[in-house]
């Protein structure tokens, strides 16, 4: 039997990044095949290559046996490749059918389509009224329009972009009947995911990327979800020496720390509990969107709540914002560099003084010295080798690794007894990220207490004492990261953890010294 | 194929040539409008932008161009604080009347006695009026999150309401044998603000609005206040991140704002028009809104703003009486003016680029 769908060799290079090194894989006719890996993986570069969205830089593909080079997702969809997207691209003020209609490059008369979507969802137990409007569908069922969309084009490959993300436990179910049964009919599914169970459950061959290189290939149903979770992450995980962290006394202790209010798609926090000493980095992993937004932002004082839900040195500061917490010597560093971290169009000068002003005394009675405060940027651009023409240029004109070494310069000049950073490398060239990790574990040399929110496991592991795993809004305590093997990380990621949170000592001790400290 | 790029920093000289193009833009395009309605357009161009300064009668015209850019400079400063921090006071022409209304009923109460102090507690009164008018909107919007332009504005409706009501009522002149209106303050001399220098227009406003562009420019470029005014406009999140209170925010920016158009109400109430009637107003709060951004809602831009905001009215006026070009085409031709402002400003912070034309994914 030959193969449906050949990638050979496969390369895609970004500015700073090669997404995708060399990547090969093969897909049969009637397979289900996983694409496993870790965000930032190069998955979704790869299934745009297929789909004809973005162009390799080398490397070839066969489908049906024949050279296959799409120029553009129409091609694709001719040569019977269809894709559905994480994100919907539908009209909410239009109707099911016409929803449709407008991705067809032919479309029949609205009856005649309203009929056919009618046959097709109830075809494969995807049931649409093709007269409701898509505003009033519910994420579950408006992933079906895009697949119902997709199979009205009678397709041989289709590419399923983390297709569960936004279903219920319900759905799920019936979409993996639907899969099964497109499977039985001949049509192959090429499914993005990186949740272990549901690969095992449902796909009959994986290829595992991670950082953009094919690190493996095996059957799922043969493995063990820890196995996967080991082979997604990488085994070589090596770490530098150093010296074993003499760490000191508690410095910040967080304790039934739970969001009041959340914001629409946020994550609640769920009774969060930690505490980190002086000298010592906690680590806290997990993919984006499980609440390290929300983590960072109760910790950084942007949103406040409950004066004993965070303590700096035994002080409760959890109703503290952000310019209070500085000043008692907690400071952190977001994700968001440019809009968060940084206001776009203001000069470095200004952005040092945006977090700066307090701890590096550049006010008197609200007046602003400007021309300390350009010299306290020109000591960030110096001490962390910010390439740029100098402190007068506006924040949005310097590369992402260079406004990255800035915003975390600038927090760490300041000398922080506590220091949050969120993803201190995302998006950031690998010197760079080698040079603020550096940064990262000197500061805590110093005697501060760091704590490192981060998605990249072999980063968290190469700079962490301590690690933990944030996943829908709960934190699971905390764990010596020496000797912590890939099984653990995996179970505690997975989400898994839930059943052995309450058992380790710490987690005990901070819940016995939350409830002392309760008036 | 024509493009436009994102320039990496903002272009100063583009920031500085748009107003100066887009004055000689407004200039030919008017032009050709006014030739159009069968007028010269040279004569037009210059009864408009000339004769007010330099033309035969420019003695009277003078005067009238600092009477009118005062209460337009003074509102669009306190305007440009707020559009600044992102926080939009529509309601200045309300605040403006409430002014107006508080500070002439402090002078009024005072009548007939003589002192020096009625002038200044006049001024406080006006500020008082235009601030707490203004506070409605702030406080509605930290409390409910209401939205302040809708609020602002139609609480200047509330405000003409409230003016045509003091003007029958409250404050109508007792010796007036009922003909609606205020006593002229004009001739009550502790509560006139009189012309200081004769034949200049300069009353106490334009002073006021002087050491507003003054202390505005001050603020917003030495002050940790100004800064985090400039912040919270350009990236909410980020002055959040800085420590920025929001709700301190709204609160300060709306009562600044409120505050000097509520000034401007008072000195305008006191001098030039002298007194409380029912059509006081007449439309400074919201051509203010136009000089804070003809001005690029920088202090000394709304300083030459208001002053060109101001001569195209007199201007205008002239062209009107002496060349009897429609009032539409006057007001045309000033909207004109705003329009080529704003649409040149693109190019300070973009960059046209000619490409090839090409399918990009």
């Amino acid at each position: 039997m030959t193969d449906l769908l050949t990638v050979q060799g496969l390369t895609k290079a970004y500015p700073g990044v090669v997404a995708n090194d060399d990547v090969s894989f093969s897909i049969a006719p009637g397979e289900i095949h996983a694409l496993l890996g870790e965000n930032g993986a190069g998955k979704s570069t790869l299934v745009k290559m297929i789909y004809g969205l973005v162009k390799p830089d080398s490397g070839h593909m066969r489908l049906h046996g024949e050279a296959f080079a799409p120029p553009e997702p129409r091609a694709a969809r001719a040569a019977g490749v269809a894709m559905v997207f994480q994100h919907f691209s539908l009209f909410e003020a239009l109707t099911v059918a016409e929803n449709v209609g407008l991705g067809m490059e032919n479309p029949p008369p609205m009856r005649e389509l309203s009929r056919e979507i009618r046959e097709v969802s109830h075809a494969y137990g995807l049931p649409l009224d093709p007269r409701r409007l898509v505003g009033d569908l519910s994420a579950g069922e408006r992933q079906r329009v895009e697949i119902v969309r997709c199979l009205l084009q009678d397709p041989k490959l289709l590419i399923m972009d983390e297709p569960t993300s936004v279903l219920t436990p319900q759905e799920v179910e019936i979409l993996f009947a639907t899969l099964n049964k497109l499977k039985a009919e001949g049509t192959s599914i090429l499914y993005i995911s990186h949740k272990l169970e549901e690969i095992r459950a449902l796909c009959d061959g994986a290829t595992i990327l991670r950082r953009g290189k094919v690190v493996g290939a095996c059957d799922p149903r043969e493995r063990s979800a820890a196995e996967l979770a080991e082979l997604m992450v990488g085994q070589a995980l090596h770490r530098p020496d150093r010296p074993p962290a003499s760490t000191g006394e508690v410095v910040l202790q967080v304790a039934g720390l739970t969001s009041e209010h959340v914001a629409t798609f946020g994550t609640r926090l769920q009774n969060i509990g930690f505490e980190v000493r002086s000298g010592e980095v906690l680590g806290i992993g997990g993919v984006a969107g499980n609440g390290q937004d929300e983590l960072l932002s109760a910790l950084s004082g942007e949103t406040v709540g409950a004066s004993e839900t965070v303590r700096l040195r035994g002080k409760p500061v959890g109703h503290l914002g952000p310019n209070a917490r500085r000043t008692l010597g907690l400071l952190a560093a977001p994700e968001e560099r440019l809009g968060h971290a940084a206001a776009p169009d203001m000069s470095l000068t200004e952005n040092a003084v945006l977090s700066g002003w307090q701890r590096q005394d550049l006010t008197r009675q609200g007046f602003v010295f400007w021309g300390k405060a350009r010299g306290f940027a020109e000591t960030i651009i110096q001490s962390f080798d910010v390439r740029t023409p100098g402190p007068g240029v506006a924040a949005r004109a310097l590369s992402g690794g260079n406004l990255q070494k800035f915003v975390i310069g600038r927090e760490i000049l300041q000398r922080p007894d506590v220091l949050v950073v969120n993803q201190p490398t995302w998006g950031v060239d690998a010197a760079a990220a080698a040079a603020i990790r550096q940064a990262i574990l000197d500061l805590a040399a110093q005697g501060a207490a760091v704590i490192v929110i981060s998605q990249d496991l072999d980063e968290l592991l190469e700079v962490s004492d301590r690690f933990a795993a944030l996943n829908a809004g709960h934190l699971s305590a905390p764990r010596p990261a020496k000797g912590l093997s890939m099984e653990q990380i995996g179970l505690m990621l997975g989400g898994a953890h839930d059943m052995d949170v309450a058992h380790t000592d710490e987690a005990q001790y901070i819940k016995k010294t939350y409830v002392e400290h309760r008036p | 194929m024509i493009a436009l790029e994102k320039r990496p920093t903002p272009s100063t000289f583009w920031t500085w040539a748009t107003p100066v193009l887009a004055v000689l833009l407004t200039m030919i395009a008017g032009g050709l409008m006014f030739a159009l309605l069968g007028k010269n357009p040279f004569l037009a161009i210059k009864t408009i932008f000339y004769d007010p300064i330099l033309g035969e009668f420019a003695f009277y015209y003078r005067g009238q161009l600092l009477v009118k850019a005062g209460p337009l400079i003074l509102i669009a400063v306190g305007l440009a604080m707020g559009f600044r921090a992102g926080i939009w006071n529509i309601g200045a022409e309300g605040q403006y009347i409430m002014g107006a209304i508080c500070g002439a009923a402090v002078g009024l109460a005072f009548y007939p006695t003589e002192s020096w102090l009625i002038f200044p507690l006049m001024v406080i009164a006006g500020a008082a009026g235009g601030l707490v008018w203004a506070m409605i909107p702030a406080i509605l919007k930290v409390r409910f999150n209401t939205n302040e332009i809708l609020v602002s504005l139609l609480l200047v409706y509330v405000a003409e309401q409230l003016l045509a009501a003091m003007a029958l009522g409250p404050l109508r002149n007792p010796e007036a044998s009922g003909f609606p209106g205020s006593r002229n303050l004009q001739q009550y001399p502790s509560a006139a603000n009189l012309e200081l220098i004769p034949g200049t227009g300069a009353h106490w406003g334009v002073v006021a609005a002087l050491v507003a562009v003054i202390f505005a420019y001050i603020l917003l470029s030495r002050h940790l206040t100004g800064f985090h005014i400039r912040l919270a406009g350009q990236s909410p999140r980020a002055a959040r991140f800085g420590g920025v209170n929001p709700t301190a925010l709204v609160v300060f920016c709306m009562g600044l704002s409120g505050a000097l158009a509520g000034m401007a109400g008072l000195f305008e109430v006191a001098g030039p028009a002298g007194q409380i009637s029912i059509d006081f107003n007449s439309g400074y709060g919201f051509t203010a809104i136009i000089v804070a951004f003809l001005g690029r809602l920088h202090p000394i831009g709304i300083l030459l703003a208001g002053l060109l905001m101001a001569l195209t009215y007199i201007g205008g006026e002239a062209a009107q009486a002496t060349l009897q070009i429609p009032a539409a085409a006057i007001q045309a031709f000033q909207g004109m003016l705003l329009f080529f402002l704003l649409g040149l400003d693109v190019f300070a912070n973009y960059r046209i680029r000619l490409t090839k034309r090409e399918g990009v994914a």
